[in-house]
């Protein structure tokens, strides 16, 4: 494939994002060289329209850069910056420089916006936000009196009430917010039901990047692991399992699709949450299968393996699991009938 | 390791407008056929029905106009063939042809077959059947033993072929055998003929029919004792058998019937649970209908890199194993949703009928046009693994 921007971003995180630099993100080092060469890159404003302070991306190629991230298990809110930053553009509020996040992110975190004197008044509590503790600046959406409203929170107007991670080690921090806020909070076009699609939308496309870099270091592994005097990779069950693994993947890639093209116009929960469902149990097959593959190697803290598992593993459940994503698509089909199924599935 | 792409597929405007066409079309025709009858899909044969298809210009749709085709877009073509599978259209009687054999004798076949045969397909008034597998030659076709010598007038052949679908029905079969030495290479001396079943039959062609275990007449026994094949009945070059019937599969494994033969399975499904289904079936049916639309982008992403003449044979093989994969998720799926004892007696509720043949049904789904082994064998071939 001979694109320059994911060449470009290969490279790029091939120099910043090498296993040292995973491994210190999760003892709490922030990779400031990464993060300073993704900005430099123009990589952090990727999923901006242009007159937000965006680049000139269009969705597919933002999205097409977070796989890439995830691939590499770049150990950094990219994701949570474009999240925020679409967010916040949507809204018609100024988009801050540096690492943003979302919150709430749980369905039932709620933040509440009263009016007060000369501006706002925010409460709550917020759960899980990813990255809290590193961002620059939180995008909220919170109750308000009209409705859903999007407002900016800068450190100074949170507590970090709790330092939780994802099993992959990344920040998923609480905030308390006990805040006035100036008159510029702005009130959001949507809903949580949106936001909340447009989070599943970036996590399928994450998983589809960590999840063809599993597969790939497990095809690579089965050719130059010798057992019984050959490459376990010659063994039918090996390559039956990885296999069924590179299916995983093409789903997962599929849905990434979806999500992407989804996330570019109108983001309908019915593909989204496709997209999600299915590249989450995608993350589930191909991530054990991709654990037998390798036997215990692949169960060391040495050995990369679990930089892609553990975060197919946070990710499917993040902004909505299966179950829920799934729940969501059944409740539409049904609502549609018998004679709407088909006609709902190939709506453009 | 190669990596997967799956090309974005392409948009394409007229493909919508052509969808509408199709579903009037379909709204006219398919009332009068009960769900059990649907969902037989394309195993269900109606020349009538494929006749009617022909007139409208939807078999051999991308084919040169001077073969009978239309010479339209393999996003055009991949519109009706989704279209009559998720309405379960009877269009077994053109399907091979249109869907592997027209394909193969336009690539490989003389000037004289293609405007025989082409246009007859075209119309809806050509079926064809596959004449591959054999009693000792199964996954492993290279070990197929019906041999044509070469004789005066033509070629003589004799052997037999197993599980010849629609074998009984078909106008011709596209018979692979043996013609010359093996030699070392497994894939060497073979060849593929045209079998005119109709000229065939009492001159050394027998078919002998194979009920299934539903009870059903769909596959056959085809004994061939000294066999007279004209000069002409070579399709393809002398010896280029194996090379010519791998291309075949390819056609035959990357269309969407690879993973919408459960579809009249959902539909009815959705019909007797209704919207106020309790939350576990909403997911359960969540779950088929995602697994559904991330097959379909595959699946057209193929159909889109066939039409930009790549050779997507990896990707076929991963679509139709995820396919069949859902199709028999499906059968297992809905079973445990509804409160139905499957059934195809007369009387049978629906649903009952659907399920019944579905459940008889789905062990084939990851045999025909390849087993789910080999498919996973051409897979790890295609990760570089073999
Ligand atoms: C409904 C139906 C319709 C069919 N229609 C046609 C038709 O029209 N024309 C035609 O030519 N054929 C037809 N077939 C035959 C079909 O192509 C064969 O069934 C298929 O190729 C498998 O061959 P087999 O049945 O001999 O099984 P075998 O090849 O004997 O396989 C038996 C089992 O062994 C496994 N196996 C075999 N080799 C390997 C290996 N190397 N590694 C791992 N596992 C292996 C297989 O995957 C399978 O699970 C039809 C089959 C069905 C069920």
């Amino acid at each position: 494939m001979s694109d320059p921007l994911a060449d470009s971003a290969e490279r790029l995180f091939a120099a910043y994002a090498g296993k040292a630099v995973v491994r210190a993100a999760e003892h709490g080092v922030f990779p400031q060289s990464l993060w300073d060469a993704l900005i430099r890159a123009g990589f952090t404003a990727a999923l901006l329209p242009e007159h937000a302070g965006g680049v000139g991306a269009t969705v597919a190629e933002a999205m097409a850069l977070l796989r890439i991230a995830a691939a590499h298990a770049a150990p950094i809110p990219l994701a949570e910056t474009m999240l925020a930053g679409w967010l916040l553009a949507e809204a018609g509020l100024p988009v801050p420089e540096g690492a943003l996040t979302v919150a709430p992110v749980r369905l039932r975190d709620v933040l509440t916006l009263r009016r007060a004197e000369d501006g706002w008044h925010l409460t709550g509590t917020a759960s899980r936000v990813p990255w809290a503790r590193d961002a620059a600046a939180i995008a909220v959406l919170a109750e308000g009196p009209d409705g859903p409203t999007v407002a900016l929170l800068h450190p100074d107007s949170f507590t970090l009430a709790r330092r939780d991670r994802n099993l992959a080690g990344e920040p998923r921090d609480t905030i308390t917010v006990d805040t006035v806020l100036a008159a510029d909070a702005a009130a959001a076009p949507f809903g949580p039901a949106q936001l909340r699609a447009a989070g599943a939308a970036v996590r399928t496309v994450q998983i589809a990047g960590a999840l063809s870099r599993a597969l790939s270091l497990s095809v690579q592994y089965a050719q130059i692991r010798v057992q019984f005097g050959r490459p376990i990779g010659k063994f039918q069950a090996i390559q039956h399992s990885l296999a069924v693994m590179a299916g995983q993947a093409a789903a997962a890639l599929a849905a990434a699709d979806m999500a992407t093209d989804a996330l570019a116009g109108g983001l309908d929960l019915l593909r989204v949450g496709a997209a999600k469902a299915r590249a989450g149990e995608a993350a589930s097959i191909a991530a054990g299968l991709a654990h037998q593959a390798h036997g215990a190697i692949g169960f060391t803290q040495e050995y990369e393996l679990h930089f892609a598992t553990r975060r197919l593993w946070s990710w499917r459940d993040e902004f909505g699991n299966e179950a829920e994503w799934n729940g969501v698509v059944g409740r539409a089909v049904l609502a549609a009938g018998p004679d709407g199924l088909w006609p709902l599935l190939t709506a453009a | 390791m190669q990596m997967l792409t799956f090309a974005t597929p392409p948009v394409d405007a007229g493909a919508e407008a052509l969808r509408g066409e199709v579903r009037r079309f379909l709204a006219d025709e398919m009332p009068g056929r009960t769900p059990l009858q649907r969902a037989a899909s394309w195993s269900g044969s109606d020349p009538a029905f494929s006749r009617k298809m022909g007139e409208r210009g939807w078999i051999g749709m991308t084919w040169p106009k001077r073969y009978g085709g239309h010479e339209r877009s393999a996003l055009d073509r991949y519109v009706v063939l989704e279209e009559m599978l998720a309405a379960g259209a009877p269009v077994g009687h053109h399907w091979i042809a249109d869907r592997q054999s027209g394909p193969s004798i336009l690539r490989h076949g003389t000037e004289a077959q293609r405007q025989q045969i082409l246009p007859r397909i075209a119309a809806g008034a050509c079926s064809f059947c596959i004449g591959m597998s054999e009693p000792d030659s199964g996954s492993d076709l290279a070990a197929a033993r019906t041999r044509a010598q070469r004789v005066q007038r033509g070629w003589l052949a004799n052997g037999t072929k197993l599980w010849t679908s629609g074998a009984h029905q078909a106008d011709y079969m596209i018979l692979f055998c043996r013609t010359g030495a093996t030699e070392g290479d497994r894939h060497g001396g073979a060849s593929q003929f045209l079998v005119d079943i109709e000229q065939a039959r009492g001159s050394g062609l027998t078919v002998r029919p194979i009920l299934d275990m539903r009870g059903a007449h769909h596959f056959n026994e085809v004994v061939i004792e000294d066999l007279l094949l004209p000069e002409d009945a070579l399709l393809g070059r002398e010896g280029d058998g194996w090379a010519q019937v791998t291309a075949e599969l390819a056609f035959e494994r990357s269309s969407p019937d690879r993973f919408l033969s459960a579809f009249a399975l959902l539909t009815e499904a959705v019909r007797a649970l209704g919207p106020a289904a309790p939350e576990r079936a909403a997911v359960a049916v969540g779950r088929l209908v995602s697994h559904t639309l991330a097959l379909r982008r595959l699946s057209r992403s193929v159909a889109g890199m066939l039409q930009a003449g790549k050779d997507p044979a990896l990707q076929a093989a991963l679509v139709k194993d995820l396919g069949n994969t859902l199709e028999q998720d499906t059968v297992e799926t809905v079973r445990l949703l509804v409160d139905a004892e499957p059934s195809e007696e007369d009387g049978s509720p629906p649903l009952a009928a659907v399920l019944a043949h579905l459940v008889l049904t789905a062990p084939s789904f990851s045999l025909r046009g390849g087993t789910r082994e080999i498919l996973r064998g051409i897979i790890a071939r295609g990760l570089g693994l073999r």
